[in-house]
């Protein structure tokens, strides 16, 4: 088996190391895609920044980091091994 | 009686009662059949009033129809046909007897025209669901269904108590949109007991733990049908007694926040599933209390749709647990390469939660949203798109990843049966085929005409960037994610550890005063005795025995004392 992981070739095409290199760069291009969409379309700006062609980019990044990082702090207090409650 | 007078959901309750008496084609032709029955007949319930009864002097409404009540009636029956299909030859058939009899009660909650109706029904839900977990079979299901069940007759009380007061107040029991608006006055207790009482099953705060605790404990089959009926029963009557409740917007949006970050921290794949429940039905409540016309059939709509979705998602979950017996993502990973239609189902499943445009989370939450930008509430709709990213990476790519990609868990388990497999597609094919085709949904909805267009350059573009974003977010941020073997305190501590701790200090603390108080009233019986034994005991002066010397004389004396007294 761990010869079988070592060699790419006879991994799941999905994921040997080149295929998520090329999976990468997909998805940077998509990304960069939905930002330029962003200029093309009329974005109605109900509030304050939110008519901003980069807006919701920013903003689904920074919320989720946010999140992670929120959810992170809030483990050190809250989680517990999981048979915690099994006595 | 016309056919306008069957309830729907009795025949679902018929059904649960007759599978224990049939085996084989039978069997399995009264679980898909009798969910369709059941569905034909929610479409032949007229608007208004088809059954009333007087029950101590109350006029009583147990079959009602409107939009609404189809609308949750249809999605129901869906449900308990495609839990059926999914579950046929896998559940017990007690396990399978329970979902119909709680997919019934829950069908008779959405055409229930008074509150005793909704409350008999409510209660029965409670009595279906307990049954489901506890077909597990397993110690930690009994004990998670015991805990689950005592929170929903608590919820059930506080239902009651409201009522009670309803009646006192009004002398009436009505509940459709329009009387229970004027009814319910926000100053009566019994207006917040009601509230109270439906927001336990919403899985709201405080007691939102109750879902991840017991829901996760039931079968593989169970928790698919678990999933779609108490929550959206309680979104139903969200729906008609209490839109526009300002505190539900705060509520919701709490539920939103708290399902997103629990399902974080979470290990267990149906943990964050069963958290992602209260995340959904959150941005439910949330629609509620904002009460637009959009905001409302944004939260009907997205019932129905997670309803669907939600079910794909724990099939697909359920379906790796079947095949593997493992729920921990830290047991799972890299199980696309054997069980394909599984993993894209689950993904499926995943974007559609995640609001992906082409599916149907994309039409029914973002009406939501839009009901908050009309309304010009900056703040909600602010923290409902940040939500939404949430919502991908909580749900939309930790759930798919962990459990069908990240590293090679070395499994490789086939596919689930046929039965399972064919549920899937159809709830894969209902994800998909709404969020192309949204029409059929728009025009079943409570409030018509709804006049909303999802697919906008605008909407697309915002939501595209959102969840992309949020998903560069989770590969970027994945090494601060890493699985651990471990659960996240919740509410439920209060009753698991420290009402356990205390219910143990407490019999240590009686054993000890029990024990004191025998030791005591032994001590005094003893002494009883003694006395007892002092006088009457063998050598005791009144029991002891004499010589016949001594007899003889005491006989010769009283004898003596006799003649003297008589002679005297």
């Amino acid at each position: 088996m761990a010869g079988k992981k070592d060699d790419p070739t006879e991994l799941h095409w999905l994921v040997r190391p080149q295929t998520i290199r090329r999976l990468w760069f997909v998805f940077a291009g998509v990304l960069a895609l939905t930002v330029v969409a962003g200029l093309f379309v009329k974005l109605p700006g109900h509030f304050v920044w939110d008519g901003e062609f980069w807006f919701f980019a920013a903003y689904g990044f920074a919320t989720c980091a946010a999140m992670v990082f929120g959810a992170k702090a809030l483990g050190f207090i809250l989680k517990r091994p999981d048979d915690y409650y099994d006595d | 009686m016309t056919i306008d007078q069957i309830s729907p959901g009795l025949i679902l309750i018929a059904s649960a009662f007759a599978l224990p008496f049939l085996r084989g084609w039978l069997r399995a032709a009264l679980i898909l059949l009798g969910p369709l029955l059941a569905l034909w007949l929610v479409w032949q319930i007229p608007d208004g009033a088809t059954l009333t009864a007087k029950f101590m002097g109350l006029d009583l409404v147990p079959l009602k129809g409107d939009r609404l009540s189809r609308l949750f009636g249809t999605i129901f029956c869906i449900m308990a046909f495609a839990g059926g299909l999914f579950a046929l030859r896998q559940a017990r058939t007690i396990e399978l007897s329970a979902a119909f009899f709680y997919a019934g009660s829950a069908v008779g909650v959405a055409f229930a025209g008074d509150l005793i109706t909704v409350f008999v029904f409510w209660e029965l839900m409670a009595l279906g669901s307990t049954v489901v977990i506890w077909s597990a079979d397993t110690e930690k299901a009994r004990r998670a269904g015991m805990r689950y069940v005592m929170i929903h007759l608590l919820g059930g009380v506080l239902l009651m108590a409201g009522i009670i007061d309803f009646v006192a107040s009004k002398n009436t029991v009505a509940f459709g949109i329009g009387p229970i608006q004027e009814v319910l006055t926000i100053n009566r207790p019994g207006t917040w007991l009601i509230l109270a009482g439906f927001l336990i099953n919403a899985g709201a705060p405080p007691l939102s733990a109750w879902l991840p605790d017991a829901y996760p404990e039931s079968s593989p089959t169970g928790m698919v049908f678990l999933s779609a009926f108490t929550t959206k029963t309680a979104v139903y009557v969200l729906w008609r007694g209490f839109q526009g409740f300002d505190v539900l917007i705060w509520i919701g949006l709490f539920m939103v926040f708290y399902g997103i970050i629990y399902a974080l921290l979470e290990n267990d794949m149906r943990r964050i599933l069963a958290y992602s429940i209260v995340n959904q039905v959150g941005f439910m409540v949330c629609g509620i209390g904002i009460g637009t016309d959009m905001a409302l059939n944004g939260a009907a709509a997205h019932a129905f749709t997670h309803i669907i979705y939600k079910a794909l998602l724990l099939m697909s979950a359920g379906s790796v647990l079947y095949m593997t017996g493992k729920r921990k993502c830290t047991d799972l990973g890299g199980l696309f390469q054997s069980m394909p239609l599984t993993c894209i189902c689950g993904i499926i499943g995943a974007l559609a939660i995640s609001s992906f445009p082409l599916t149907s989370g994309f039409i029914s939450k973002s009406m939501i949203s839009q009901g908050a930008a009309d309304q010009h509430l900056a703040l909600v709709w602010f923290l409902l798109a940040a939500a939404s990213a949430g919502v991908f990476l909580h749900a939309g790519i930790k759930f798919p990843w962990f459990v069908f990609f990240q590293k090679d868990s070395g499994m490789r388990p086939p596919d689930p049966p046929w039965n399972m497999r064919l549920a899937m597609i159809l709830f894969a094919a209902l994800c998909i085929g709404l969020g192309v085709w949204p029409q059929p949904l728009y025009e079943i909805l409570p409030l018509q005409p709804v006049g909303y267009k999802p697919y906008t350059g605008y909407h697309v573009v915002e939501m595209l960037q959102l969840l992309l974003f949020s998903g560069l977010a989770f590969f970027v941020l994945l090494p601060f994610m890493k699985r651990t073997l471990t659960i996240s305190l919740d509410v439920d501590w209060f009753w698991r550890r420290l009402g356990a701790r205390l219910a143990g200090e407490f019999t240590t603390l009686s054993n000890r005063a029990c024990g004191l108080t025998a030791d005591r009233l032994q001590a005094r019986l003893e002494k009883a005795l003694e006395t007892v034994f002092h006088f009457h005991g063998p050598k005791g002066i009144l029991a002891r025995t004499w010589d016949t010397g001594t007899t003889t004389l005491v006989i010769v004396g009283l004898l003596a004392a006799y003649l003297v007294i008589y002679f005297v």
